[in-house]
């Protein structure tokens, strides 16, 4: 039988096991699983809401908006709409990011609980968990969660016998980036092109099937039981700043022990990289550091105290995003990490506004061209042109501007790499 | 209206709108690609960036898309603001990166919106160097060329194609830069309405087929503001000449009717002018051939004919102009004057005409009809014998579910949302036919039956709706179908009626008009529409007091020598026999037509008449809308609009004899003052603008002194034209000249079919000097009109014997569109439809070829299955030469091959 040794100071990760297999539902109630949910039944929807807001929960997506206030947006009044969705987005696919696999794998049943609340609190009828096609294991132990959970009576009708009803149901999606944008994942959702939605109207007015929808995050979703069971006030004090929990922190790159931790929420860059990462593997150099994934602003050796939360890492020039770092070495090219992410992105584009379809196929060949030795000085300008003409608000939605993170930071902060690829007509790392 | 602040200069606007259409609308130029003003703003492809400030003391502001910027009170936004100039040229730059640079080869060069917009953001040069993406080329049928590699993504083209018109197999497939916009693989477009993708493209992907095979740029045509003669609706037309040859067909926006779409019969049913069947000269019976004669010799001739006549039968045409028709009434005067049409097809129209007039419901526009929110249709197949009131109807079937959208605050102008918000919901949408249409997608309900059944239907919703007549219903599926029917028009806001002579059933007609009035005395503000068969059916038939069978009948005295034929082949129209026994009763048949034609080929003098790009006149649409059309050039041949070989004829009669377009509509308003308003319909030949006449091609017409000067290097005088206020030269007016005279659009930096933002007061609203075309018929307030008492059908058919209707078929069904060669490729090959279980029954399988008894002849067909008939009815293809002559409905017996 699985062993309970409870950490609450990592509330997320604590009874997952060193396997990675993923907890039961018998092994999940042990752990005091579903209690949370049998709690939130006996609660009033808008109390839950209430307790959330409070709890200082932000979208752990990337965009840090609140959980709490997200959901207050949900009309549950007698006029509300009849048919609400919940959609866990499981699209986890954000360059340099695993760590909503790590939960989808190992602790399946806690985002079920979670689901199931945040359903409750907006009153949703139905749940989806979208999730990306790759995540072949998550897809497995999801379904046997969802069977399980539904045979337990957790989903279905009449759920621990509250009255409220709520089916799931596991989307396994394609697979493009794009689906991880709350709206293009509706559109697939739906079965239409993953292609983002004008806002407004936001989907908690008009999302799936033109229903009000919230759409969560895993690690956000996998919060909520913990949430309502200790109290708005425990989830606070877990992090180091205002903003309330822990997080998943993940590493890679030329680091000694690239992994995944769960820690407060604003803990130093420095601690991340230095005492969990263990600094550099030997023989390498720090040069900077991605703090959220792919499509976050590159960070340097003087950001390293910089506290790793939404507003401090926003006050230091980039974004916390998916909290998952990723290092760049002395003997990686910049250039070439820039134009492998660039490359990345031009690729995943939807292919549904202009800057992004045209603008990100353009830096990728001139990014090209400077690896391979034919660019020129006036290339860096066109780069540049294209950072203000993909800034935020200028393109559909914020795919082709998390793109212009790491390139426009890498031609403030790396432009003598550049320089040195047009003026040796090659790449110096080659 | 809110005020509204751009570049600093305050307007008073609409707040329904957004950003965009609003600063079109005040006349600025502000570019964009993915907006149209029928499709609205998706905000793709961020070319109409603008900067919009917090307040007047904001300085910064932020870039936003006008196309998705709501308007509010005081709100301040910049169209000129540098950053906003710049994102708008760098937009232009990144589109070029995989736009070819073919504009010379490209046939949308000279007419481009993404041309005008290019140089509308000052973009000029391009950085990138790298390849273009390239994409294969589709084979999409007779109309429509497709060079996916001019693509810049804009998604007008599926939105057109899929939201709008309802067309099923065009799609955008791929990603990225890799987006392609085509069918799933290559094949004829199925939608009725392709050959709007032509101007709805910004560039030459999507380019009109007909035009390549005989291309001439936009610059160089001469152009003529006409009215489509295909169908009865009058869809307004730009029609082009280079060379004396038709080049192509373009909507013609008229706010009140077609909008800025055509039907693909419209737009490329025009190459039967170009035809090497037209006649183009006087011709004259010798020796049983015709042989070639001069204009003044055929005058010459028919004069002495008439002179010695005195009594000349005259055959009108519903495809003729009043102005032709009533020339020939005046010819042969009023008593030897038919409408050359059927009388049991002359009496519907009659009727029509009568409840037009005289009904106590309105009969809506093709645009109004977009705004009705429950539609039920009573026999027709829309989408075949009226398309551009299908395409209506896909918009009014929107109307009930958006009330959803309108509800979560999504502007009406906000396309996707509502989209979204709708979930392609439907409308109440009734069908009450003969078979499947093409409509049934939309339906709520579908009835099939026969016209008797239909019209029985009919009576039964309008009895629901308003007790009147004491029907009951004859079978549970009418019954049930009449409950729902009655129950969604009278729970709509606008419920539409729409019927037609399609079936021949003049039941039909009143029952429909029975609903509507019934709906209206149950204070509904119901519409009504009528389909009818030809461009001038209405108009003609108002000419006229006599049909075809009358002239038939009276010419078999005998005392009739001669016979005039306007435009008009009666082999189409009446039984061959009767045909060729009438037209031997003459010793001279005098034929005015565009085209050889079994009428012709039985005549002994032939006059080249003009089409609707020859010649010019007056045209009455389904809904008594009086429109002109204008020649478009004067051919180097001796065709010419039918009244003025009549007017030719008359001279020296006596003096008063009406020569020129304007004289001959005081002659007809004199006989006719119900018709007083078709004066108006168009301002007269003597109408100047700032003194000057209006240009029919625009200012860089090319190679004038080149045209002629193999034949004469001195420049010949172009023609005059004293006919109308328009002029065969590049000279005049330059400015926008009233609608009913535009032969083409454009304005400074606007070279493409775009360029009509600038002559609309609002863009998609009404044109300055407002939507051209003059409604004959109103309905009066308070109108007391009678019910019809309509005696239910009693017909029940024989064993073995089927009731044969006529289906309808949008290329094959027009006699003179399906002459033009990209039509023809799509006219059906002869069949016969049945319904499933008879056929089942009778051992007949799809494709078999059974033989049908066609007006006493035998003709072998094959069959056609699974078009939702009705047991014991059978269908033929109208207006096949296979089929011209029959007299629908009709009973027949079929046999199976092999089986006799």
């Amino acid at each position: 039988m699985y062993s309970i040794s409870d950490n609450p100071e990592k509330p997320l990760t604590q009874h997952i096991k060193h396997d990675g297999a993923r907890l039961t539902l018998k092994e999940y109630e042990s752990t005091g699983g579903y209690q949370a949910l049998k709690k939130a039944l006996q609660m009033n929807p808008a109390e839950i809401t209430r307790i959330v807001l409070d709890s200082g929960l932000k979208g752990r997506g990337g965009a840090g908006f609140s959980t709490g206030k997200k959901w207050s947006t949900i009309d549950i009044s007698e006029n509300a709409a009849p048919i609400k969705y919940l959609v866990a987005n499981a699209d986890e696919m954000e360059p340099g990011s695993f760590k909503d696999r790590f939960l989808l794998e190992g602790n399946p049943h806690q985002l079920i609980e979670g689901i199931i609340i945040g359903a409750y609190a907006i009153q949703a009828s139905f749940s989806y968990v979208f999730l990306r096609w790759a995540y072949h294991l998550a897809g497995k132990v999801l379904t046997q969660s969802i069977q399980e959970a539904y045979e337990a009576g957790y989903l279905g009708k009449n759920i621990a016998g509250s009255g409220f009803n709520l089916d799931m149901s596991l989307h396994i999606s394609v697979g493009r980036y794009m689906c991880g944008e709350e709206t293009a994942l509706l559109n697939a959702l739906e079965g239409k092109r993953a292609n983002p939605r004008a806002k407004p109207p936001y989907p908690s007015n008009s999302g799936l099937f033109g229903k009000p929808t919230i759409v969560n995050n895993v690690e956000t979703l996998s919060n909520v039981p913990h949430i309502i069971n200790n109290g708005a006030d425990w989830f606070l004090k877990l992090s180091k700043t205002g903003e309330g929990g822990t997080k998943l922190y993940g590493a890679s790159g030329k680091v000694r022990k690239p992994g995944l931790w769960e820690l407060p929420l604003g803990i130093s860059l420095r601690e991340l990289f230095e005492d969990h990462a263990g600094g550099m593997a030997d023989g390498y150099q720090f040069r900077g550091v991605l703090p959220g994934g792919g499509s976050t602003d590159f960070l340097l050796e003087e950001h390293l105290d910089v506290p790793m939360d939404y507003a401090s890492v926003a006050k230091a020039g980039s974004r916390l995003g998916t909290g998952t770092i990723i290092v760049l070495d002395d003997k990686t090219c910049p250039v070439g990490m820039v134009h492998n992410l660039e490359r990345f992105f031009a690729q995943e584009s939807c292919g549904w506004c202009t800057p992004c379809r045209e603008g990100l196929p353009w830096t990728t060949k001139i990014l090209n061209a400077l690896e391979t030795g034919t660019g020129k000085t006036e290339d860096l300008n066109v780069l540049e042109f294209h950072t203000h003409y993909m800034a935020p608000g200028n393109t559909f939605c914020a795919l082709a501007p998390g793109a212009m993170e790491p390139l426009q930071s890498a031609l403030k902060y790396f432009k003598t790499d550049f320089e040195m690829h047009i003026n040796e007509h090659k790449c110096p790392w080659k | 209206m809110v005020k509204l602040f751009i570049d600093d200069k305050a307007y008073e606007v609409d707040e329904s709108k957004n950003a965009l259409e609003t600063a079109l609308s005040i006349g600025l130029n502000l570019p964009y690609f993915c907006w149209h003003p029928a499709m609205h703003s998706v905000g793709a492809c961020r070319q109409c960036a603008i900067v919009k400030y917090k307040d007047e003391h904001d300085t910064k502001g932020k870039l936003v898309m006008a196309c998705m910027e709501p308007i509010a009170d005081n709100l301040h936004i910049s169209i000129e603001a540098p950053e906003a100039l710049a994102f708008r040229a760098g937009n232009i730059e990144a589109l070029m990166t995989n736009h070819p640079h073919d504009c010379p080869i490209c046939d949308e060069g000279g007419e481009c919106h993404l041309q005008d917009m290019t140089v509308m953001t000052g973009h000029n040069q391009r950085r990138y160097c790298y390849s273009k993406r390239t994409h294969n080329n589709q084979y999409l049928g007779p109309f429509v060329n497709h060079e996916m590699n001019r693509c810049i993504q804009c998604y007008r083209c599926v939105r057109f194609y899929k939201d709008y018109a309802g067309g099923k197999d065009l799609d955008v497939f791929s990603a990225h830069n890799d987006v392609y916009f085509g069918r799933q693989e290559e094949g004829v477009l199925e939608s009725e309405f392709s050959g709007n993708l032509v101007e709805v493209c910004p560039t030459g992907v999507f380019t009109d087929k007909t035009l390549k095979k005989h291309y001439t740029r936009k610059w160089d045509l001469t152009n003529a503001p006409s009215i489509c003669h295909q169908c009865s609706l009058g869809c307004n037309i730009i029609a082009s000449e280079r060379y004396g040859i038709i080049r192509r067909v373009l909507s013609r926006y008229n706010g009140d009717v077609n909008g800025y779409f055509l039907c693909d019969r419209g737009r490329f049913g025009y190459e039967y002018i170009n035809s090497k069947k037209r006649i183009i000269a006087p011709a004259k019976l010798v020796n049983g051939s015709f042989a070639g004669i001069t204009v003044n010799d055929a005058v010459q001739e028919i004069k002495a004919i008439i002179s010695t006549e005195n009594n000349m039968i005259g055959i009108g045409s519903p495809k003729a102009s009043l102005e032709s028709n009533f020339l020939l009434r005046k010819l042969v005067g009023p008593a030897n004057f038919y409408a050359g049409i059927p009388a049991r097809e002359g009496k519907l129209i009659r009727q029509v005409i009568e409840i037009l007039k005289n009904g106590k419901v309105k009969t809506p526009s093709l645009n109004e009809a977009k705004a009705y929110d429950a539609i039920f249709i009573l026999g027709e197949d829309v989408t075949n014998t009226a398309p551009m009131l299908a395409l209506s109807l896909r918009q009014a079937v929107k109307n009930e579910p958006n009330e959803k959208a309108r509800a979560l605050k999504i502007p009406d102008w906000n396309d996707a949302a509502t989209r979204e918000a709708v979930q392609g919901a439907t409308g109440p949408f009734f069908i009450a036919a003969a078979h499947d249409t093409k409509l049934d997608d939309i339906a709520t309900q579908i009835y099939h039956g026969t016209p008797g059944r239909i019209a029985d239907l009919g009576s039964l919703v309008a009895e629901k709706i308003n007790r009147q007549q004491g029907i009951v219903s004859a079978d549970a599926e009418a019954e049930t179908t009449a409950s729902n029917v009655s129950a969604a028009l009278l729970a709509a806001k606008r419920p539409l009626i729409i019927a037609g002579t399609s079936l021949y059933s003049g039941a039909i007609i009143q029952a429909a008009a029975n609903i509507a009035y019934a709906l209206k005395d149950q204070g509904k503000d119901a519409g009504l529409i009528y389909i009818v068969p030809e461009a001038n059916s209405i108009g003609s038939i108002m000419l006229a007091e006599q049909f075809l069978e009358d002239a038939f009948q009276n010419a078999a005295s005998g005392e009739y020598k001669s016979v005039m034929i306007l435009e008009n082949d009666l082999y189409q129209r009446m039984d061959k026999t009767d045909t060729d026994n009438f037209l031997r009763l003459f010793t001279n048949i005098i034929s005015l037509d565009y085209l050889e034609n079994a009428t012709t080929r039985n005549s002994t003098l032939l006059l080249p008449a003009g089409t609707f790009a020859e010649a010019d006149g007056t045209v009455i649409n389904n809904e008594g809308r009086a429109q002109r059309f204008y020649q478009v050039h004067v051919p180097k041949n001796d065709v010419r609009s039918s009244w003025k070989w009549f007017a030719a004829l008359m001279t020296g009669n006596n003096g008063s004899t009406p020569v020129h377009l304007d004289e001959v509509m005081d002659s007809l308003i004199a006989a006719f003052p119900a018709l007083q308003a078709i004066q108006s319909a168009a301002p007269p030949a003597g109408f100047r603008e700032d003194t000057q006449k209006i240009p029919r091609s625009p200012q860089r017409y090319s190679g004038r002194t080149a045209i002629h000067a193999a034949e004469n290097v001195s420049e010949p005088r172009p023609p005059a034209d004293p006919d109308s206020a328009l002029s065969y030269t590049m000279e005049g007016y330059v400015g926008i000249p009233p609608p009913a005279l535009t032969p083409f659009y454009w304005s400074p930096g606007w070279n493409s079919v775009q360029a009509i933002n600038k002559y609309q007061i609002e863009v998609g609203g009404e044109l300055h000097g407002g939507n051209p075309g003059r409604r004959l018929f109103e309905p009066a307030e308070n109108n007391k009109t009678e019910y019809f008492k309509i005696m239910p059908s009693a017909y029940s058919l024989k064993k073995g014997e089927w009731l044969v209707l006529p289906l309808y078929h949008i290329f094959g069904s027009d006699e003179l569109s399906a002459q033009s060669p990209a039509i023809a490729e799509r006219v059906p090959p002869p069949y016969i439809a049945l319904n499933n279980a008879d056929a089942l029954k009778a051992g007949i399988a799809e494709g078999a070829i059974i033989e049908v008894l066609l007006n006493g002849n035998k003709k072998w067909l094959p069959v056609k299955l699974n078009i939702g008939l009705p047991e014991g009815v059978a269908g033929l293809p109208k207006g096949l030469p296979e089929t011209s002559g029959v007299f629908f409905p009709f009973l027949t017996t079929l046999k199976i091959a092999g089986n006799d």
